[in-house]
């Protein structure tokens, strides 16, 4: 008996590591979404000269589960003209896309565990960058169909937004991207990683950068690009009929969409977990997870601090701004790096 | 330029509509405005009001002009002490009654505070409708600063009733012209710390430069009147043209826009805020000294302490309170330039104590059928944005 679990066990040593690592990733991205709320809360609160949540718990900090624990306790109403089965799907293809996508990341250098090489990433995917933007995108359905089956006018015109801003921003972020695909020669998102240990991505293609992270917050629904849910307007775009634990999903979509597109922005341009002048600093085996969570960290603080300054775009503007201004910039910008790669 | 002007939109007979209002984020209160949609496009938009229907200017026929006075603080929410002002100028002209330098210039103060606080309000909740969230909070804190002082004076914050017939309540404390020399000498650094967030910012620029773009004549047409008339270009301000409570003795401009569009409507009010801070620097420095109150007793309560000693003060403070004042018969109206524009009642006295009937010109609800009609065109991002400049408050426009 024991003989067979073990024989299982050394058969099938991938699939157990690999069933581990996607557990333990999902309930840290999850968790770290009431982090990132909080910090968003006390970072907002500073900036607009008042104190943020600061009651509950050191800090504040547990004002973001006290507001989990309500959210699963509110009653679920579905008002009686939705399409029950849409509403119901629309937040957990919300969810489930934006926890996928992180499994293509990689997040710290492989170390040694029991003998066992371990890669901190789900999957170390050899079209990494592709399944990224084949699921992120995906995301977009969720909303689309909230906004449908909410059957309310302003859910339906975030929906709408949402998917014009989508399409129009996801060229823009390909086509960045793609600069760093020629920098680099692979897909693959560890080798892009490991590609940068002398000079970062942001250093040769600053231009990508900037319209990567531009395209990013719009993607992510982040303002100043937030107009699917653009509250002045469409009261609460596409969710403005979810209450409870649906809404909440929504909420952690957003927040676990931010994170990666900052860990996107992290591995394509800031280096990864490479720490360059500071390696010095860094401890082993667990030094390098810290390396690229303190970037992402930086990047997450840069996207509230633009939330806190700028006001919202209008949506014909976003749309001009999106396909006259960003796109040519990031074809221009292929255009060069694909000429300089040719002629050097 | 509209949307539909520009020729980028296709109409098609299929349309939506939307209600926008009365429980929406940013229609000021309980606004209703139904949108004609194409896509999202305004094709027509129909106000709907009457959400918050007060009775006031009925319920001010039952009582005593002294009565009235804290109703008025209740139909302009932002103006009270604007309000106040406009009802005692006009129950004052029908008493024919010359009100005191000292009062005139603590009733001065007191609206000009008033406009910057409703000022502040306006710029903080447009600026949230455009999205920009950290100057609601930026404003507010200064809006703070004001309701202290109110409430320093007259131990309220916004609803003061401080303005009376023939005067103010009470005299105006060292205290309080102390702390309100400090809050002038503090405020300007801030309004250039809102502009810092907004004047220049490209975002900002582009969601109100042409957009909700108000001609000269149209601004006169639809009967607009205060900031939104001024931000159209025409130089029309009652405390330059027909001064009041003692205008005529400060020197500041009346900032006039040229496009009348949201940006310049909006450059007209912060630049209004900075002219109010004039105005209130000038009056604490020329401050009079001959009462805060006109001597006659059959207007005014007698000295509280003379009550005890002067059987006359007695009879008078008795018969006012019991009786109020009788004003004599005839019909007027004084206008006065609230923040909004022009507030004045149209009061009617039949030579009782209570007035036959009061009517109040409400800037707000003058501009509200201009501003949807504005509206047509826009996108519903614009809606919001028009909503704001015009900064309509549903207490005049519901009376």
């Amino acid at each position: 008996m024991i003989d067979t679990v073990t024989q299982f066990l050394s058969d099938n040593v991938g699939l157990i590591v690999g069933a581990v690592k996607a557990a333990v990733i999902a309930v840290a991205l999850l968790s770290s979404v009431p982090i990132l709320v909080w910090l968003e809360r006390r970072l907002m609160g500073r900036f607009q000269v008042r104190l943020g949540p600061n009651r509950v718990g050191p800090f504040g900090l547990g004002q973001p589960f006290a507001d989990a624990v309500k959210l699963l306790f509110k009653e679920s109403i579905i008002q009686g003209s939705a399409d029950k089965f849409l509403f119901f799907l629309a937040p957990a293809v919300v969810v489930f896309t934006a926890i996928v996508t992180f499994s293509a990341i990689p997040f710290g250098a492989s170390f040694t565990l029991f003998g066992q090489e371990i890669g901190p990433h789900v999957a170390n995917i050899n079209v990494g960058l592709l399944f990224v933007f084949a699921i992120s995108s995906m995301g977009i359905y969720g909303i689309v169909l909230a906004g449908l089956a909410s059957n309310n006018k302003y859910s339906l015109m975030g929906g709408l937004r949402s998917s014009a801003q989508m399409i129009s921003y996801e060229l823009t972020l390909g086509l960045a991207a793609l600069g760093v695909i020629i920098v680099s020669g692979s897909l693959n998102l560890v080798e892009i990683v490991e590609d940068q240990s002398v000079v970062p991505n942001i250093i040769l293609q600053p231009l990508a950068f900037i319209l990567f992270f531009t395209a990013g917050i719009a993607e992510t629904n982040r303002a100043p690009f937030d107009l699917p849910e653009a509250e002045q307007e469409l009261v609460a775009g596409f969710h403005t009929e979810y209450t409870g634990m649906k809404f909440a999903m929504f909420f952690m979509g957003e927040y676990v969409n931010m994170i990666t597109m900052s860990a996107m922005v992290t591995v394509l341009f800031l280096g990864g977990w490479n720490a360059y002048i500071f390696e010095f600093m860094v401890p082993p085996v667990i030094g390098p997870i810290i390396v690229f969570a303190s970037k992402v960290f930086i990047l997450l603080c840069v996207f509230i601090w633009l939330r806190s300054t700028f006001p919202r775009i209008r949506y014909d503007r976003l749309m001009t701004f999106g396909w006259k201004v960003l796109l040519p910039l990031a074809v221009l910008n292929l255009m060069v790096s694909g000429f300089i790669k040719v002629v050097l | 330029m509209t949307v539909t002007e520009q020729g980028l939109l296709e109409r098609d007979k299929d349309t939506m509509t939307l209600n926008m209002g009365p429980q929406h984020p940013s229609t000021h209160g309980v606004f209703r405005v139904v949108l004609e949609m194409d896509g999202e496009v305004v094709l027509s938009a129909v106000p709907e009001i009457g959400y918050l229907h007060t009775g006031i200017e009925k319920s001010s026929e039952n009582k005593r002009y002294v009565h009235v006075i804290p109703m008025t603080d209740r139909l302009d929410y932002l103006n009270p002490p604007g309000n106040n002002l406009a009802f005692c100028l006009t129950t004052e002209k029908l008493l024919q009654v010359e009100i005191p330098g000292r009062a005139q210039y603590i009733r001065v103060i007191m609206c000009e505070l008033t406009r910057i606080a409703s000022h502040l309000l306006w710029l903080g909740t447009h600026a949230l409708d455009i999205g920009a969230m950290t100057v609601f909070l930026y404003a507010w804190r200064e809006r703070e600063m004001i309701l202290d002082l109110n409430e320093m004076i007259s131990g309220v914050r916004m609803m003061t009733s401080f303005i009376r017939i023939g005067g103010v309540a009470k005299d105006a404390t060292p205290e309080w012209i102390q702390g309100t020399r400090k809050f002038i000498d503090y405020f300007p650094e801030k309004i250039d710390e809102y502009e810092s967030l907004l004047t220049k910012n490209p975002i900002w620029m582009d969601r109100t430069q042409e957009v909700g773009v108000f001609s000269k004549e149209q601004a006169l047409d639809w009967s607009f009147s205060g900031p939104c008339l001024r931000a159209s270009g025409v130089d029309f301000d009652f405390r330059k043209k027909r001064p009041y409570s003692g205008y005529e003795n400060f020197r500041f401009e009346v900032p006039v826009g040229k496009n009348g569009d949201i940006y310049d409507r909006y450059r007209c009010r912060i630049q209004e805020m900075r002219e109010s801070r004039e105005i209130i620097k000038q009056a604490l420095d020329a401050l009079p000294d001959d009462g805060y109150k006109i001597p006659d007793n059959k207007i005014s309560l007698p000295p509280r302490n003379t009550l005890k000693t002067s059987m006359e003060a007695l009879i008078h403070h008795f018969k006012l309170v019991s009786e109020g004042i009788k004003v004599p018969a005839g019909e007027t109206y004084v206008p006065t330039e609230g923040p909004r524009g022009e507030v004045g009642f149209y009061i009617v006295s039949d030579g009782s104590n209570v007035p036959y009937r009061v009517k109040l010109r409400a800037p707000s609800f003058m501009a509200s059928p201009g501003m949807c009609h504005m509206m047509t065109g826009h996108f519903i991002a614009d809606v919001v944005g028009i909503i704001g400049s015009v900064d309509i408050v549903m207490g005049e426009v519901d009376r």
